[in-house]
């Protein structure tokens, strides 16, 4: 009542009554708005009751949990046992597989997500000049995308780079020396880097959403002015996507540091633990060694991590992401 | 002469788009080659794309699974988790996303940024207290782990299908609120009509993780009976004892096939769900 009487009232006034607003009369003319609005607490709830539920028991509890976890031994048979900051302590300072598993993560992170941007950024790029066959070339573009998440792909991979594998035998065709691929620390985690920017397809799409939203005036304006191709790519076109890599990079980093199927099909983490990704060496501790206390610490210690990097990137964006309505 | 060297230049621009491509397809025509390839020369001449006569039988023999164990009983736990819980999590998030998208209430933005919270926490940080949580309710080695959360609404899809609800006018629901509809009404008459599509784009991609999902299945389920396409590849395809390598190509294709049928069928809900939210693939 009080909100319907004062928006009643303030509309003969001043500021309202100089810029007529017919939605807000038509609003203040519905009847029973108070009760309505109140039934909307109710409402609101009930549709997102699923929600809350599921946030609250399959999220919010468990990470708690593992929080509390992190601080205890528990091998899933007995109780957990507080232990304090031993989990932390050991993991930081007497466990060099964990940092080698930190090291690989980073470097695989690191190296492949730059490079599968900078892939489907080209790819985009190139598709968006193309007039004829565009929707061919992005279909089967596409396609490493679509499949990449399956066991199918992470075998095939294997094999590929096996020592008898297509590589292999392509270089020996070509009279070149081969490589064991898989079986050389040096070169294993690169097979990986290559699967994760082989699948660029998803990015690619969505840097070609961005691409198609930039008006083509903006081109010809700057066409009149002077600039070349390569000119406009860093004054317009790359500005203009840099909301799209933002959020891009952000999702790409989360996915590169959460990385375990490939390393675990392909790899296995060897050789050496070359290969061991950081969510390989938790799932170890979890469910090889039944060291519970110990993977829950390092599942906080990731999240810590990639809440970091997440901030990070976050606050550098203002350096670099360019939104259009900043400049209108 | 103008016209000619544009012809020239687009050439050259497919001459590249071809061989580029043709490289990036290059692994999975590999890989369905090489399952029809005689399973003792799959790695003699190993990069040639052409199989030396079709060797089927190796579908009929992959078939055969492991341990007693066909493909066919794999395929149908597959098939069951991911319908059961694509049904599962595209009708909760279309529910809280309507939730989120129209209606008015105390402590919204709250709740919307915990769902956006929940959409970048992977998976894997969940994990371990999620197991021991589904293990003290015995639920370990059944696929109640793998569907049941997925009734509790997937933050993507939320954020996907809000996103689509957005777009359609709100004088649509208030016209129909004047003619006495409530939001249970405006709900199923108005929004769940024209809001399809984000549903179909949110059921596809849910299909697609559930049918790859692996880490699920690798954690909870011991029985090799229950095990999912997924789960039992990788065993089949254990480097130490596969002997059968035009087998494990075969079965590695077929795995593929739902998703390639269902890419080709419904690739523009795909294109253009990626390219309205961002999703990954």
């Amino acid at each position: 009542m009080v909100r319907k009487r004062s928006e009643q009232f303030s509309e003969p006034g001043s500021e309202v009554a100089s810029k007529p607003k017919p939605v807000n009369q038509i609003k203040s003319l519905m009847p029973n708005k108070k009760r309505k609005s109140d039934n909307h607490n109710f409402t609101g709830y009930m549709f997102i009751s699923p929600f809350l539920i599921g946030f609250f028991l399959l999220t919010l509890y468990p990470i708690l949990y593992s929080l509390y976890l992190s601080f205890t031994d528990y091998d899933l048979m007995s109780s957990p046992n507080w232990i304090g900051l031993d989990n932390y302590r050991r993991m930081f300072t007497g466990d060099a597989t964990f940092w080698k598993s930190m090291e690989v993560t980073t470097m695989y992170a690191g190296v492949a997500v730059p490079i599968r941007l900078v892939f489907a950024l080209l790819v985009a790029l190139a598709l968006n000049k193309i007039v004829e066959a565009a929707g061919w070339y992005r279909t089967l573009l596409y396609l490493p995308s679509v499949v990449g998440g399956s066991i199918a792909v992470s075998i095939m991979w294997r094999q590929l780079f096996g020592n008898d594998g297509a590589v292999n035998s392509f270089l020996a065709m070509l009279g070149l020396p081969t490589h064991s691929w898989l079986g050389d620390p040096a070169t294993a985690i690169w097979t990986l880097i290559v699967l994760y920017g082989w699948q660029f397809g998803s990015s690619m799409l969505i840097f070609l959403a961005g691409l198609r939203n930039i008006p083509k005036t903006y081109y010809e304006a700057s066409s009149v002015d002077g600039a070349g191709p390569i000119k406009q790519f860093f004054i317009i076109t790359l500005p203009l996507l840099t909301p799209v890599i933002l959020f891009n990079t952000i999702m790409q980093v989360i996915q590169g540091f959460m990385a375990f199927t490939p390393s675990f099909v392909v790899t296995n983490g060897g050789p050496v633990n070359s290969t061991l990704l950081y969510v390989l060496y938790m799932y170890q501790r979890a469910f090889e060694y039944f060291d519970m206390g110990y993977a829950s610490a390092m599942a906080w210690f990731m999240l810590i991590i990639i809440a970091i990097l997440t901030g990070v990137i976050f606050k550098s964006s203002q350096y670099w992401v360019h939104y259009e309505s900043d400049s209108k | 002469m103008n016209k000619k060297s544009k012809r020239t230049k687009k050439i050259i621009q497919h001459s590249i788009m071809i061989v580029f491509t043709a490289l990036m397809i290059y692994p999975l025509v590999w890989m369905l080659s090489s399952s029809l390839k005689e399973s003792s020369s799959v790695f003699v001449d190993a990069h040639s794309l052409i199989p030396k006569g079709l060797h089927f039988e190796n579908y009929i023999t992959g078939w055969q699974g492991f341990g007693g164990i066909t493909f066919s009983t794999f395929f149908l736990n597959s098939a069951i988790i991911a319908v059961v819980a694509t049904v599962g999590s595209i009708i909760s998030s279309t529910i809280i996303a309507y939730g989120f998208a129209r209606i008015k209430f105390a402590g919204k933005k709250v709740w919307f940024i915990c769902m956006m919270l929940t959409m970048m926490l992977p998976f894997e940080m969940v994990m371990i207290p999620q197991y021991i949580m589904f293990n003290s309710f015995g639920w370990i080695d059944t696929y109640l782990p793998l569907i049941l959360p997925t009734f509790f609404g997937i933050p993507f899809f939320i954020f996907l299908i809000m996103q689509f609800i957005r777009t359609i006018p709100i004088e649509l629901d208030e016209a129909a609120r004047i003619d006495g509809c409530n939001s249970l009404g405006i709900f199923f008459r108005i929004i769940v009509p024209l809001i399809v599509p984000a549903m179909m784009t949110s059921a596809i991609f849910s299909f697609y993780w559930r049918w790859d999902d692996f880490m699920g299945p690798l954690i909870y389920l011991s029985t090799p009976e229950k095990y999912p396409v997924s789960l039992a590849l990788k065993l089949f395809s254990d480097p130490n004892s596969v002997t059968n390598w035009g087998a494990m190509f075969a079965m590695s294709t077929l795995s593929i096939v739902p998703i390639f049928v269902i890419f080709f069928f419904f690739q523009r809900y795909i294109v253009d769900g990626i390219s309205t939210s961002g999703l990954k693939g």
